[in-house]
């Protein structure tokens, strides 16, 4: 497989993945910003919601102040922000059509329907109003993308690399969220003791996609010391990252028996995944969560420029 | 049907007095059979289908879209058995005289000796290309892939157009119009015994296989070079690549190491011996041909003349299809061959004769003019449908390069039945055959008709507006 279409698989996948948590992202600060606030918690809120997406800085560059439309419309359309939805479903359609050879007719259906569909939305003037029916549109199309990958593509190599691009995607957003969103949440939480602000604490939660799972999982009230347990250690959250990791590390090992070869990014991924395995809440908290997650946001990029370099991405 | 056929036409369904040809009754009663709305319905689902394949093509210098679909006819044109046993004997006859041609210029150059053919022609012409001269290339094949622009005037008459040995597109709409046309259809093909077109991939495959170079023991390692996603048929050739089972490389994907084209690959680099290229000449080799190309691959030609890698088509085969050289090929063919052309060329004058050009210059409202260089139906004037301004503008220009410019009489293509906005009317029709040369000359039955869908208008091709038919020939 040619170097350039291994790198095209990865981005394809990534940008999918980005342009769903882009969309979960956008929906729960708009949810937010619905409930009734007692000081300026509103603002607080999209802030850390455009620094959790990593775009907080370009829209600052951009506006001046902090309009919800604003907001939504720089997260969905607009096409000068890389990490817009736009941006994301631009790029993956233009990776996918560089390597058709290379994915399914299916996939590219997929890919290529979405992109168009999403091309000819007209938002309404008041484009909030439009945000719930968006999101929806983004979360089911992504999602439609991944489940005909999973159904069609062959478990070659090509499928290897496109799995690695939508994972250390995830895993980035998970730990970004949990870092930015935390942060915000953690000094009210010490002032009403334990009895957290319910609605607020389940904005993290549901960034991930995982406020109902939650409940399932610990049979309780949301509590910051188990959010974090579930988003950073449960093998069996879909967007923890152990589960990322495990994820990853078994997709590198594909690939050494694929391949029949170890690099660097193998002992790196190793690395991770075995800090991820023998870590509890209590290390982490010891450690401090902030430089937890700042190294391993540092690391999983790391892993994504190794693995650029140890199969000849260009 | 919503406009009558016009008695100046061939028409390919009707003839002169309103009667069905034979080779059509099966169409005319099914369609005569649809439910108001049924043409209609079948038309949106075929655009809806291309759309969502992304079957579309680039318009150079249009500032919507990047991309658009090719409008796809869904009434079929149909070719019987004998006609088409006649128009293929025509074509294998000329790709082998231009082969040989070819052959010929870039080594003895007998014709030009032979004195059938003016020196200065191919000499100085700009699609001559001196690199090639004394290149061998696997089995003397110069042009592999080829389409050949046919038009029809009358029942038994055909014209050559143009020739197209240099990068000939538009197969893959051959193949996919054939694959919409039985998805939407399907009740049509078990009335009519039609030849497949669906094995082109398989035989230009084989056709690659077969002149790779000689260095190059074992299966041979094939690629299609594209310039990229921005290229106008880059559909087509990502869908060749899919279709036989080969990587699609841009420049930046193969380089040049110890005499060999190798690929950038996520393991070791692997070698490669065959690259149908879709890059025109001057982009292939910054080292040889045009220094500021990054399409290409810089080294890439002195590995070809080394004989290490084989470009199909070669470099250099412009020389052919140059539409200066265009009016030689019945000379051409009895050089080569020593028989009468099959197919006969579309009478064309040469503005640099003064007779010619003062009757050209006269009789501008009914004849074509034509660019020597152009294509796409860019940069030309149909005198029928042109305006006073237009044909002052062309006549200048005529009068200050004549060498610049062929003029033919505007030829009265048949019309076909096409389903259009209002219903069923009859409308300008060419086909054009692919043809493969490699170890033989196979050449798939029908080809790319393309059909001008604007009323009256004779310019078919998908960059001025037109669209496309699935093309059957019958089988005995």
């Amino acid at each position: 497989m040619l170097g350039r279409t291994a790198s095209n698989l990865f981005w394809i996948s990534r940008f999918m993945e980005r342009a769903e948590n882009m969309a979960r992202m956008l929906d729960v600060g708009y949810r937010v910003s619905l409930t009734p606030s007692l000081d300026s918690g509103h603002r607080e809120q999209w802030e850390s919601t455009l620094r959790a997406a990593g775009i907080a800085e370009a829209f600052a560059e951009r506006f001046q102040t902090a309009e919800v439309a604003q907001i939504c419309d720089f997260m969905l359309f607009d096409s000068d922000n890389a990490a817009s939805v736009y941006s994301c479903l631009s790029s993956a359609r233009n990776n996918a059509r560089a390597v058709r050879t290379a994915i399914t007719s299916e996939m590219w259906e997929s890919i290529n329907t979405t992109w168009l569909e999403f091309s000819d939305i007209k938002p309404s003037r008041d484009i909030t109003s439009d945000i719930p029916r968006l999101v929806d549109w983004v979360k089911r199309n992504t999602a439609q993308f991944r489940g005909t990958m999973l159904n069609t593509l062959l478990r070659t190599d090509g499928y290897s690399f496109s799995q690695l691009g939508a994972f250390i995607e995830r895993a980035d957003n998970t730990a970004r969220i949990l870092d930015v969103k935390y942060y915000v949440l953690l000094p009210r939480a010490e002032l009403v003791g334990s009895n957290l602000d319910m609605s607020q604490w389940s904005t993290i939660l549901r960034a991930a996609s995982a406020h109902r799972s939650y409940k399932h999982a610990y049979r309780d009230r949301f509590k910051a010391w188990n959010i974090a347990e579930f988003l950073i250690l449960r093998r069996e959250m879909p967007r923890s990252l152990a589960h990322c990791y495990g994820w990853i590390t078994s997709t590198l090992d594909d690939l050494e028996s694929y391949y029949g070869n170890r690099y660097e990014c193998h002992e790196l991924c190793q690395r991770v995944n075995d800090t991820l395995r023998q870590s509890d809440m209590d290390l982490i908290f010891q450690e401090g969560l902030h430089e937890f997650l700042t190294n391993f946001i540092a690391s999983n990029n790391s892993l994504a420029m190794n693995i650029a370099e140890d199969y000849n991405f260009y | 049907m919503y406009e009558s056929v016009s008695a100046d036409f061939y028409d390919e369904m009707y003839s002169q007095d309103g009667d069905v040809r034979p080779a059509y009754k099966q169409i005319e009663s099914w369609i005569s059979k649809q439910p108001k709305g049924g043409l209609k319905q079948i038309a949106h689902d075929a655009e809806e289908t291309f759309r969502r394949l992304g079957i579309t093509f680039a318009v150079y210098g249009s500032t919507d879209a990047v991309e658009r679909l090719i409008p796809f006819d869904i009434i079929p044109r149909i070719i019987s058995a004998s006609e088409w046993r006649r128009l293929e004997r025509g074509i294998e006859q000329r790709v082998r005289a231009l082969n040989a041609f070819l052959h010929d210029i870039y080594h003895r150059q007998e014709i030009i000796k032979a004195g059938r053919i003016p020196e200065e022609l191919i000499l100085k012409n700009a699609a001559f290309c001196p690199e090639m001269v004394g290149a061998n290339p696997a089995r003397d094949i110069y042009s592999h892939i080829i389409g050949i622009d046919l038009v029809r005037v009358a029942e038994n008459e055909f014209y050559v157009l143009e020739d197209n040995l240099r990068t000939p597109s538009g197969v893959s709409y051959m193949i996919e119009d054939r694959e919409a046309m039985m998805r939407l259809v399907p009740e049509l093909f078990s009335r009519y015994r039609v030849a497949p077109v669906e094995d082109y991939p398989e035989n230009l495959r084989r056709t690659l296989r077969s002149v790779s170079p000689p260095s190059c023991k074992g299966e041979p390692v094939i690629v299609v070079l594209t310039p990229g996603i921005y290229n106008s048929a880059f559909f087509e050739h990502s869908f060749l690549a899919d279709e036989m089972g080969v990587e699609l490389c841009q420049g930046g994907d193969l380089y040049v190491e110890d005499g060999f084209v190798y690929m950038r690959t996520t393991q070791k680099p692997k070698r490669v011996d065959v690259i149908y290229r879709r890059v025109d000449d001057e982009y292939l080799d910054p080292l040889t041909f045009n220094p500021d190309s990054t399409l290409g691959v810089p080294g890439l030609f002195s590995v070809y003349r080394a004989g290490n890698v084989t470009i199909v088509n070669a470099p250099g085969t412009g020389i052919a299809d140059d539409k200066a050289v265009y009016t030689y090929v019945p000379q051409i063919i009895e050089f080569y061959t020593g028989e009468r052309p099959i197919l006969n060329n579309v009478q064309t004058f040469n503005c640099t004769n003064e007779d010619e050009r003062s009757y050209v210059l006269d009789n501008l409202e009914e004849l074509v003019v034509k660019e020597v260089h152009g294509s796409g139906g860019y940069g030309m004037l149909v005198g029928p449908a042109s305006t006073k301004k237009q044909r002052a503008d062309f006549a200048r220009r005529i009068k200050d390069r004549p060498s610049n410019y062929i003029v033919q009489p505007t030829l009265a293509l048949s019309t076909c039945p096409t389903y259009v906005e209002k219903g069923i009317a009859p409308r300008h029709v060419d086909l054009r055959p692919f043809v493969l040369c490699g170890e033989d000359v196979k050449i798939t039955p029908g080809g790319l008709t393309r059909v001008a869908l604007k009323k009256g208008s004779l310019v078919v091709n998908s960059s001025q507006g037109g669209g496309t038919k699935d093309t059957w020939v019958l089988e005995d």
